[in-house]
């Protein structure tokens, strides 16, 4: 197979995916999907409920993604979940924070809680300093980030981006302070460690279900499905494959 | 002489301050998905002229990506400087980091200063990051003993054969060797090359379509974490 042929039916692949998703949005918002239970976007939804109730803070940390890397989907996944907890949890006296290991991640995570603030329409002047650049490498970023857990009157923890092995630093913080944790990463390594650090780490691509979870649209579950259906396209390749080189005629 | 400031003008002004936001949010709208579309289109197929606009497109993300590091240094001190003023608990630490960054200012932006440069790196940059390395090297194994401690179900057993397999990879090899089902398991090496690498291909496939389906969100304007909606 050519490189141009190759290009051309990634193409193909993302515009039926993308024609998927339009109209599996228009779908759901007429006829809502129901989800399978996922404890810990419940655990994530009450936790917003309850740092109004009782005027504690909630903080999200969004990793260290370069926005032009692969990384960055991670990311831009956990700014969705920004936008749905800043828009709960800005009537609290104490507006949630994020903290952030990349500059223009903090710019995004800066607007994404100033938008979520302005939805709410409070009297509260919005405070830039809500949305924190802790430091430039992973382990910088890792060491601002803990004194923010520890000091800041934070009741819930939500860690969702990309991360390395530093992630079980913010976790021991979160620890300390017996605040819950509601983790999940897209790099392996941050998995292996949230696996064995947290009681209920999100594998794999439940990271991107955050949206969907937490009811930001018809368009996020209906990207949950077009995710499930590429899903089975692969597995199918994949099976094929296996069946064609068993046979011989590949 | 008009009033400016009552009621009605304050509507008005009000007003016209939501409409050019609008604006905007529809001008930044349009610009990052036509931008995202020509990234996109120019990655999949080789059209003459592209490139070049791609990599345009490229060299000014990274323009703007090194004016938000300024932006983001401004943010570090800004959240520290207002930390230090209400004295809040742990402010001593923001004093602290505040005073390096102003010698780090002063090395790097002076000239006759360069030598100090790698002092700055090798004496307190790279040590202070390996300390953190040793802290969580000791923080992950204490995480392992209190998840066996909580949890007492599969997937405890699971992880117990990972530090197996592990301990195993990194020296205890000859003496596992002498044990027949282990010697046999090294040999074929099922559990490294085939369940391990497949458990993690299958991870990453997940996670390449949610990147996808992420992608394809901000493309179609669903997801506008740029500014607005």
């Amino acid at each position: 197979m050519t490189s141009q042929t190759a290009g051309l039916l990634g193409l193909v692949l993302v515009l039926v995916a993308a024609l998927a998703l339009t109209l599996l949005s228009l779908l759901f918002k007429r006829f809502p999907l129901p989800l399978r239970n996922i404890s810990a976007f419940l655990r994530i939804r009450r936790a917003a409920s309850l740092v109004v109730e009782d005027g504690t803070r909630l903080h999200v940390s969004l990793g260290s993604a370069n926005l032009l890397t692969p990384s960055s989907a991670s990311a831009l996944a956990g700014l969705a979940l920004v936008r749905h907890l800043g828009e709960v949890t800005s009537l609290s006296d104490h507006p949630p924070i994020t903290t952030t290991g990349s500059p223009t991640l903090n710019l995004l995570a800066q607007d994404t809680l100033r938008t979520a603030h302005e939805a709410v329409a409070t009297e509260q002047p919005f405070d830039m300093n809500n949305g924190r650049l802790t430091g430039l490498t992973p382990l910088s970023y890792a060491a601002g980030v803990m004194p923010a857990i520890r000091d800041e009157n934070i009741s819930n923890n939500v860690i969702i981006g990309s991360f390395g092995p530093e992630v079980g630093l913010l976790i021991e913080s979160a620890d300390r302070q017996k605040t819950p944790v509601i983790a999940a990463s897209d790099s392996l390594p941050a998995q292996a460690v949230l696996y064995a650090a947290t009681q209920e780490p999100l594998i794999g691509e439940e990271l991107f279900a955050a949206g969907a979870y937490t009811q930001a649209g018809p368009a996020h579950t209906a990207s949950l499905l077009v995710q499930d259906i590429l899903r089975w396209l692969v597995i199918l390749a994949l099976l094929g494959g296996a069946f064609l080189k068993m046979a011989g005629l590949l | 002489m008009a009033c400016y400031s009552g009621p009605a003008w304050r509507r008005i002004s009000q007003n016209g301050r939501l409409a050019v936001r609008r604006i905007f949010s529809i001008l930044n709208a349009v610009i990052a998905i036509g931008a995202g579309l020509i990234v996109l289109i120019g990655y999949f197929v080789d059209v003459q002229g592209m490139m070049e606009v791609r990599l345009l497109l490229f060299q000014w993300a990274v323009i703007v990506g090194g004016v938000a590091v300024l932006v983001g240094i401004g943010n570090l001190l800004s959240v520290h400087l207002a930390k230090l003023r209400s004295r809040k608990k742990g402010a001593i630490y923001s004093l602290v980091l505040l005073f390096f960054m102003v010698i780090s200012l002063l090395i790097s932006g002076t000239a006759g200063l360069e030598p100090l440069k790698p002092i700055l790196m090798d004496g307190i940059l790279i040590p202070v990051e390996v300390s953190l390395m040793a802290i969580l090297s000791v923080t992950l194994i204490v995480a392992a003993v209190r998840m066996l401690r909580s949890r007492t179900d599969l997937s405890a057993i699971l992880f117990l054969a990972t530090v197996f397999v592990v301990l195993a990879g990194i020296g205890f090899r000859s003496f596992l060797a002498q044990i027949p089902v282990f010697n046999e398991l090294a040999q074929s090496q099922l559990v490294t090359n085939i369940l391990a690498l497949g458990g993690a291909r299958g991870i990453l496939i997940g996670v390449a379509l949610g990147t996808l389906t992420t992608g394809l969100r901000i493309l179609l304007g669903v997801d506008r974490p740029y500014g607005g909606k």
